[in-house]
């Protein structure tokens, strides 16, 4: 079994019945996810897309017996929505929705504590292991099933990433896309470790950005724990301090969060830091 | 998202955190008026700008005489501040805050901030107060105190003690300061704020604490909760084109290169700008167009980019995902050909029928060139800005 979710994940989609909702719901089955039905609240007993649409997580889970949720709910239900599939067991939520206010992410994270249960995002484009299951919004046409495990704060770099080790011949393990925002779920050192311990991820490639300090933390655990070879890259170098740039948690504050420190520590763990975007793929490449 | 010192200081009023007597004005006589009202010996005349280090530039001065306060106010009023915080065009000053003084005793340091590493609200003290509490923690690290709080159990009573005897306070200093705090929790809680700094926190001769200074920053996501907050915005202290830019739901930042750049998604974004730096060239922004990139949107990001006299030439940079990269390029074509772009554009595309897309940019008889890979579409595009 691939790490997180698999050919066999049963998935539910919260938000189903919007335009979201609908639309990378149409793109899930395509892909072959086994998406499974979805959650409105008031739409219980509908079918939407040919599945089974729910007034609660709960009734879906029971019904369905999915253990994965994909959120897209606007920005201002979407801690409501993290809750409710945490309440009905769900094990792994993976949240799209991008502006949700940060002292509501705080009092998920506080309520997650010690649950089991994991959450990617929110503000992220989702998971996806090539070839078996894709939650989320990224395009699936540009991945092939291969050996890179991809971890990243942004999406279209992940997706830069995907396309570059798809082009090298290398393709992906799974995606994972933690988001943007300063407070979310997994984060660099929880896939990393996963990636660690995946008998088929032979290399991993991790894009970080500007702002906090997840990227040194990872730094720390690669050194410790990682023997995979890993290629990084730090968005924003560029970026003037005190602005955000785009993601919430994209921002340089009080001198801490800059990209220089998060190269250093990288390239002191022993990580392959490459100065561009474009060079990810071949320097994974010259390692096989 | 900034709000000015008066404003920060109405709201800490209303949740019961002392603050000096004073009145915030747009004239220079109305200021004396206020300084009259006020009464006492001295007063301060302080620019209301949304930048910190304005003391050190002539922002904030001391007046001895209402004929002072007068004139502090005529000097400031008007005029632009540029202070370590602006940039080198500053912001302008369209009011003052009148305060009256108060015999200081000790300055200390209190904020209230969301920690992104403990994923806890946190409170910030030291006895350091009035000094960039950056240089404290980083030369006097053991200066600094910060207390974490649980937000199932809100803030308690020893962790107030706790802040209170770090900072030297005695016998019924404690309970003011304890409702400081509390003030601040709550006021965090309430209007979703993201930082709320007193620096300095004063301690008089007669033993009471007061907020002399007060800076409170917003989460951007949460504000269109907040209809009384957003009230405060003051687009005179934040960049027009990234106030344009909010309209239409892109991300800009004006930087001062020459290089206009328009990407899909952040991350993309700030890669690009780095990648324009490497190949010798300086981005003139940064912009963020978006998942949907609708023509609508391109034509707008183009609009904003242009506008800025600086620039010489655009890179275009959109992995097309979902968004097929032909739909991408017909979108590109209609912005530049209904804005009247005559500068040179070079577009890199990627991703979904990135063949068609690019063939439909060739030989367009426009200022644009398709280019096959990121790398050389940053070489050539600071190539033509140089030229240009």
């Amino acid at each position: 079994m691939s790490i997180l979710i698999d050919k066999d994940t049963k998935v539910i989609c919260q938000g189903f019945t919007g335009k979201q909702g609908t639309f990378h719901s149409q793109q899930a089955l395509e892909y072959g996810t086994q998406l499974v039905g979805g959650v409105t609240p008031e739409r219980g007993g509908e079918s939407h897309l040919g599945l089974p649409v729910f007034n609660t997580v709960q009734d879906a889970v029971n019904t369905t017996k999915a253990t994965a949720s994909v959120i897209y709910v606007p920005p201002f239900y979407a801690a409501d929505a993290i809750l409710e599939a945490l309440d009905a067991g769900i094990k792994l939520i993976v949240c799209i929705t991008e502006g949700i206010p940060i002292l509501q992410m705080l009092r998920v994270k506080a309520a997650m504590s010690g649950t089991g249960a994991l959450l990617i995002g929110p503000n992220c484009p989702g998971i996806i292991t090539p070839g078996e299951c894709k939650i989320g919004i990224m395009p699936g046409k540009i991945h092939l099933p291969g050996s890179i495990g991809i971890v990243s704060r942004s999406g279209t770099l992940t997706y830069e990433s995907v396309h570059q080790t798809t082009q090298q011949g290398l393709g992906q393990s799974p995606c994972v896309g933690i988001g943007g925002d300063p407070i979310h779920g997994m984060n660099f050192v929880d896939v990393l470790s996963r990636f660690q311990a995946d008998e088929k991820t032979k290399g991993i490639v991790m894009v970080g950005e500007i702002g906090g300090s997840e990227e040194e933390d990872a730094a720390e655990y690669i050194s410790q724990h990682v023997t995979k070879p890993v290629v990084a890259y730090i968005a924003g170098q560029t970026a003037p301090a005190g602005k955000r740039m785009g993601h919430a948690g994209a921002i340089v504050t009080g001198g801490k969060g800059t990209a220089e420190g998060k190269v250093s520590a990288l390239k002191a763990a022993g990580v392959a830091v490459v100065n561009s975007p474009t060079d990810i793929g071949a320097t994974m490449k010259s390692f096989f | 998202m900034n709000i000015h010192e008066y404003q920060a200081k109405q709201l800490f009023q209303q949740y019961g955190i002392a603050v000096p007597d004073g009145k915030y004005t747009t004239t220079s006589e109305h200021a004396g008026e206020i300084a009259k009202e006020l009464g006492g010996e001295g007063w301060v005349v302080k620019a209301q700008v949304h930048a910190g280090g304005r003391g050190k530039v002539g922002g904030v001065k001391l007046a001895k005489s209402i004929a002072d306060v007068v004139n502090y106010s005529q000097e400031m009023l008007g005029k632009r501040l540029v202070t370590i915080q602006t940039d080198s065009f500053g912001l302008p000053i369209n009011s003052l805050l009148i305060e009256k003084i108060y015999p200081i005793k000790r300055e200390l340091y209190l904020s209230i901030l969301l920690d992104r590493s403990s994923e806890r609200i946190i409170f910030i003290a030291s006895a350091a107060g009035g000094m960039d509490i950056e240089t404290v923690a980083h030369e006097t690290p053991e200066q600094i105190l910060s207390v974490a709080i649980h937000p199932a159990a809100g803030l308690q009573g020893y962790q107030c003690r706790k802040v209170a005897y770090a900072l030297g306070l005695k016998g019924p200093q404690h309970k003011l300061l304890q409702n400081i705090m509390q003030g601040l929790y709550d006021l965090m809680l309430a209007k979703d704020a993201s930082q709320i700094e007193i620096n300095p926190l004063i301690e008089t001769q007669s033993g009471e604490l007061m907020a002399l200074d007060a800076k409170i920053n917003f989460d951007d996501n949460a504000v269109t909760a907040h209809p009384d907050i957003l009230a405060m915005k003051d687009p005179s202290q934040e960049d027009d084109k990234e106030n344009e830019a909010q309209k239409f739901g892109l991300n800009y930042i004006t930087l001062e290169g020459n290089i206009g750049c328009m990407v899909n998604g952040a991350g993309l974004a700030m890669a690009t700008m780095d990648l324009v730096k490497l190949k010798g060239g300086q981005p003139a922004n940064f912009l963020d167009v978006g998942g949907g990139t609708n023509v609508e949107k391109v034509c707008e990001a183009f609009k904003l980019i242009i506008s800025d006299s600086n620039v010489k030439a655009v890179l275009v940079n959109i992995f097309g995902g979902i968004v097929k990269c032909d739909v991408i390029a017909e979108g590109i074509l209609a912005a530049i050909k209904q804005v009247h772009v005559s500068i040179p554009v070079v577009v890199r595309l990627e991703g979904t029928n990135v063949e068609q897309g690019r063939a439909l940019l060739t030989n367009t008889g426009l200022n644009l060139y398709a280019s096959e890979d990121l790398a050389h579409a940053a070489e050539k595009v600071v190539a033509l800005a140089e030229a240009a």
